[in-house]
């Protein structure tokens, strides 16, 4: 996958798509047709408040994270995989109890519109 | 080879018996690996539970009273044989021989062949019908002569006469008790206490007829029977149970010369040695300094000392393990009644004082023994209450100092009542005197590691006996816990410092409506999967809000918030109720319709109803409106709550069915669907004692009689599976609705995070009849509370599914994506047996998913 094109922030959706402490899913598409599914959570008690991270669990192979639950681990944002409840940071993508990650995207709200880097 | 040799040289220990004393002779005696053991049982069956006998009429089986099974002794490296009764002991060669002529070699030979019932030799006594209660057969017999029986007599009103009695009356019978004493449980108890354990036993319905001698037994002009009394006056009667006291099977002894007593029982030395030293007895057919110990603590005792002799285990100094005696002290309930009696319960001990307390309305009846000096404690009789016992106990055992007024110990109503903390008690203090566990060794174990009481329990063993002392075994473990600053934790998460059950009560009494108020009023950080579903269920139990209501949302599982079970692929399964597994022709074909529509696999399940798999979360709302449009509801696959009720037909089309077990199930589910609980709820609804709705095996259990409804509480499938307790016998609808609604509300309020029925009920500390004074006495005073909020829920009951559908902001979660109308590419089925089922990594088309690495590589290369 090196045919990356520019990258540059996008807009994915309005901030009232948003849902409180949960998850939504976007599905990001570049120039070339490629696809990717993020899980955009948004949690106003947290320091970052959102977090854009890849949708796919690599433990339970399916592309369900946005509907897992979300919380903190000794202060560290996480979501539980709906599968079989591993934490994955939303920080850094990395999972807390397997050697295992998945992306991490940039992401903001802007002009009351949700935006990701990519 | 080495091996070969080493299995030739182990010395041979051949036991012969396998009752609860043999077997745990042999548990013993197998941690030491230099001897091979051979296990001689007469009986069909290896060894299994005898003091909780009376519990198969209650529902357990032969398999839940085992004791161990053949698998485990061929783990040991136990040899066994069954129905291997020895009948030949050659002390010479050193060999036993079995009824089937089969012989066997013996280094060391166990004798623990325990004991029989006592017949006395009544003209009539041997017809059927005339039976005994010893063993699991007995049992079956008495079970299928009851069958064919309206009224039973036991003969003998002991201790296990007074439990058969219990027994007979359970299977319906119409029941007397016979006694040649003036009095009832004339061992253990005194007149007073025997006066008032009889009238309350009459008003439980046994009639007891003492100080009656049996002539004969005649044929009988309306029953089967007839006993003829010495003083002329009869009683009629189909069955007959003998329990007049046991006789030790010392017959092997008397046949091959050993010393036996006077009056029976094979003569054993302090190691359990007979008169041959290479022969050693143990458990009740042994006679220690002329006495037979009739309970098993004491065989147990004696199993450890045998095996500890043979394997030449000494104490420090070298000193030989000894049986010195034991404490026959017992607590039990009888039909309900408390009892308990400690050591010279009849003031036998010259000089000794006696304090009697009385409460003829209550029914309690209390009499303390004590020294000359009234400075200790001799003996007691509790009859009625028995929450003195613990203390009493201790105070002999441990010749604890008596306060100044001893009788403060017995009178309800006293001031300064002396209470007997666990600390004044000395570790050498026996906790469980089943295994002989001291407070020592509990401590020792929470010295080992041991965090809490279940631990303690596993690693001492202490309460798995007769269980009688885990209250005080928990307090010791407990209090030696709080000593050493170490807080029992409970906490649910590192959010909150709370078990399930406090946060139920911080909810209900602080009148808290949301995740958010609670976790800024009582907890910490973000919170998690753990927590938040536990605030949602309690959240849900006492306000019954609909759970995709805007706070609660994002405190759900993904079951709960798309109302489905999630595979692995990520699709859903859809549930629609069939309470009771009744359905019309015309809905079982609108689920075929809509499973073909949206091409969904299709399977029956063991909760009577049929699952729809691979719907995607797009297709739930219109795959629902096309189920609730034909007239059905939501099944609750996906909540911690109640799932189905299984039925049989019963009355309305069995043949056997006494009761309308249908109406009942479809009523039932219907009370209770939507119910929020730690964890789900499944019922079984039986229409006779066939049972074929395997009602046993469920959280509540109902079978019909031909009264009304027995109720079986906290049975489960499952990974361990568990036969429900039997709750309560021949209740009306009303009453067994009743008693429903308050057990599983009680369950709801204190149950653990996903405790099921039965690990709650194994963890309540009183048990079954702790539950049943809770729900039927009412003895914490919440039953009309209970059952108020039951109503509420029941009232409130909405189909969650249907509110969903209208409410286009619910609806909205159900679009895979914000920003697109596709669906999930990495959603794939392939076909088998002409249904779907979801592809195989190896089957998928490829699709790209961007895992962190390659991404990390994207963006170097960006
Ligand atoms: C209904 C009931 C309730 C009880 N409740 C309590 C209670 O609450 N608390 C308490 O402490 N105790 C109670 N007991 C007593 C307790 O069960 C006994 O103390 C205990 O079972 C004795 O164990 P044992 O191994 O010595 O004898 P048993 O359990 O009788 O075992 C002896 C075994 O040896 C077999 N045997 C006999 N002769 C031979 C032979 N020649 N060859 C091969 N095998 C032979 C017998 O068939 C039997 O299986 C109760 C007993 C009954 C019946
Ligand atoms: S439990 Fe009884 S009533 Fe129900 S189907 Fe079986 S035999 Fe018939």
């Amino acid at each position: 996958m090196t045919t990356t094109t520019n990258k540059t922030w996008r807009t994915i959706c309005d901030s009232s798509d948003l849902v409180k402490d949960s998850g939504i899913c976007a599905l990001l598409a570049d120039e070339a047709g490629n696809e990717e599914q993020i899980a955009i959570f948004h949690l106003p008690n947290s320091e970052e408040k959102i977090y854009a991270v890849g949708n796919y669990d690599p433990i339970g192979k399916a592309n369900v994270l946005y509907r897992g639950i979300v919380g903190c681990i000794a202060d560290e944002p996480v979501v539980a995989s709906p599968l079989y409840k591993q934490h994955f940071s939303l920080k850094t993508g990395r999972c807390l109890q397997e050697e295992q990650s998945i992306a991490v995207y940039e992401i903001r709200i802007e002009n009351e519109q949700v935006q990701v880097f990519y | 080879m080495n091996t070969d040799k080493q299995l030739l040289s182990k010395a041979k220990i051949v036991v012969v018996g396998n009752g609860m004393v043999g077997h745990h002779f042999v548990e013993e005696m197998a941690k030491n690996s230099d001897y091979q053991i051979t296990v001689l049982s007469a009986e069909s069956r290896l060894a299994y539970d005898r003091v909780h006998l009376s519990e198969y009429f209650g529902g357990k089986t032969a398999e839940d009273l085992a004791m161990t099974t053949p698998e485990h002794y061929d783990e040991l490296g136990v040899t066994f044989k069954t129905n291997a009764k020895v009948t030949k002991i050659d002390k010479v060669a050193k060999c036993v021989t079995t009824e089937s002529g089969a012989t066997y070699h013996y280094d060391k030979l166990i004798l623990a062949t325990g004991s029989y019932p006592f017949v006395p030799p009544i003209p009539g006594k041997d017809q059927d019908h005339c039976l005994v209660y010893r063993t699991i057969d007995d049992l079956e017999d008495i079970a299928n002569s009851a069958k064919v029986s309206k009224v039973g007599v036991v003969i003998g009103g002991g201790l296990l006469g007074l439990e058969a009695a219990n027994a007979i009356k359970q299977l319906g019978l119409q029941t007397h008790v016979v006694e040649f004493a003036p009095q009832l449980m004339g061992v253990q108890i005194d007149g007073g206490g025997g006066r008032l354990l009889k009238s309350k036993i009459e008003e439980l319905g046994v009639q007891v007829h003492t100080s009656k001698a049996t002539n004969v037994i005649e044929k009988g002009d309306k029953c089967r029977y007839k006993l003829c009394f010495n003083d002329g006056s009869e009683l009629e009667t189909d069955l007959i149970l003998f329990s007049a006291g046991i006789r030790p099977y010392d017959n092997l002894a008397r046949e091959f010369d050993l010393a036996i007593g006077e009056r029976g029982g094979i003569v054993v030395n302090n190691q359990c040695q007979t008169s041959d030293v290479d022969i050693y007895a143990i458990g009740e057919c042994a006679l220690w300094n002329n006495f037979i110990f009739g309970l098993v603590a004491p065989g147990y005792a004696m199993a450890k000392v045998a095996a500890k002799h043979i394997g030449g285990v000494t104490g420090t100094n070298g000193e030989l393990a000894e049986f010195t005696g034991a404490d026959m002290s017992t607590k039990l309930k009888l039909m309900g009644v408390e009892v308990g009696s400690i050591g010279d319960a009849h003031g036998k001990t010259e000089g000794s004082l006696t304090y009697t307390y009385e409460n003829q309305p209550e029914g309690v009846y209390k009499k303390i023994v004590v020294s000359a000096d009234k400075k200790t404690l001799l003996g007691a009789v509790l009859i009625g209450d028995t929450s003195d016992y613990d203390t009493l106990l201790q105070y002999m055992l441990n010749a604890i100092e008596l306060p100044e007024a001893p009788e403060g110990l017995i009178l309800p109503m006293a001031a300064d009542k002396p209470t007997l903390g666990v600390d004044a008690l000395p570790d050498t203090a026996t906790i469980c005197s089943c295994h002989n566990v001291t407070k020592g060794d509990i401590i020792a174990a929470i010295d080992c590691g041991a965090v809490d009481v279940g631990q303690v329990k596993s690693g001492t063993k202490a309460g798995s006996g007769c269980g009688g002392c885990a209250a005080l075994v928990k307090s010791v473990a407990d209090n030696e816990f709080e000593k050493r600053g170490l807080v029992v934790k409970k906490d649910i998460c590192e959010h909150f410092a709370y078990s399930r059950r406090e946060l139920f009560d911080i909810v209900s009494v602080e009148k808290i409506k949301t995740f958010d108020e609670l976790l800024s009023s009582h907890g910490r950080g973000l919170g998690c999967e753990i927590c938040k579903p536990v605030a949602a269920s309690v959240l849900a139990s006492v306000w019954n809000d609909y759970i995709l209501k805007k706070p609660h949302l994002s405190l759900q599982d993904t079951n709960d918030t798309y109302l489905g079970n999630m595979q692995k692929d990520g699709t859903y399964s859809v549930v629609p109720r069939i309470a009771g597994g009744e359905i019309t022709p015309d809905k079982l074909i609108v689920l075929g319709q809509v499973a073909k529509k949206y091409n969904l696999y299709t399977k029956i399940t063991g909760g009577a109803r049929v699952d729809l798999f691979g719907a995607r979360v797009e297709q739930l709302p219109p795959i629902w409106k096309e189920l609730i449009d034909a007239g059905f509801e939501t099944g609750h696959a996906y909540g911690k709550s109640l799932r189905t009720v299984k039925s049989c037909v019963g009355s309305t089309w069995c043949r056997y069915g006494v009761q309308d077990s249908m109406s009942m199930a479809i009523d039932l589910e219907h009370r209770y669907k939507g119910l929020r609980a730690p964890h789900k709820i499944k019922f079984g609804v039986s229409g006779c004692t066939r049972e074929c709705a395997e009602a046993q095996g469920k959280d509540i259990g109902i079978i019909a009689t031909e009264n009304g409804w027995n109720l079986f509480v906290g049975g489960n499938g499952g990974m361990k599976p568990r036969h429900g307790d039997l709750f309560a016998t021949d209740l009306d609808d009303e009453t067994l609705v009743k008693y429903i609604d308050r057990i599983l509300m009680f369950y709801v309020q204190t149950g653990d995070r996903l405790q099921r029925t039965s690990v709650w009920l194994e963890n309540l500390a009183g048990g079954l009849a702790y539950l049943q004074d809770v729900i039927m006495k009412d003895s914490l005073g919440i039953t009309d509370a209970l059952e108020e909020q039951m109503a509420t829920i029941v009232g409130s009951y909405q189909c969650e599914w249907k509110t969903t559908l209208a409410d286009p902001e619910a609806l909205k979660r159900f679009q895979p994506f914000v920003n697109s109308d596709k669906g999930d590419s990495n959603i794939q089925f392939v076909t088998e047996r002409e249904q779907i089922r979801p592809a195989r990594d190896e089957e998928k088309i490829a699709v790209t998913i961007i895992d962190a690495t390659e991404k990390e590589a994207v963006a170097e290369d960006a």
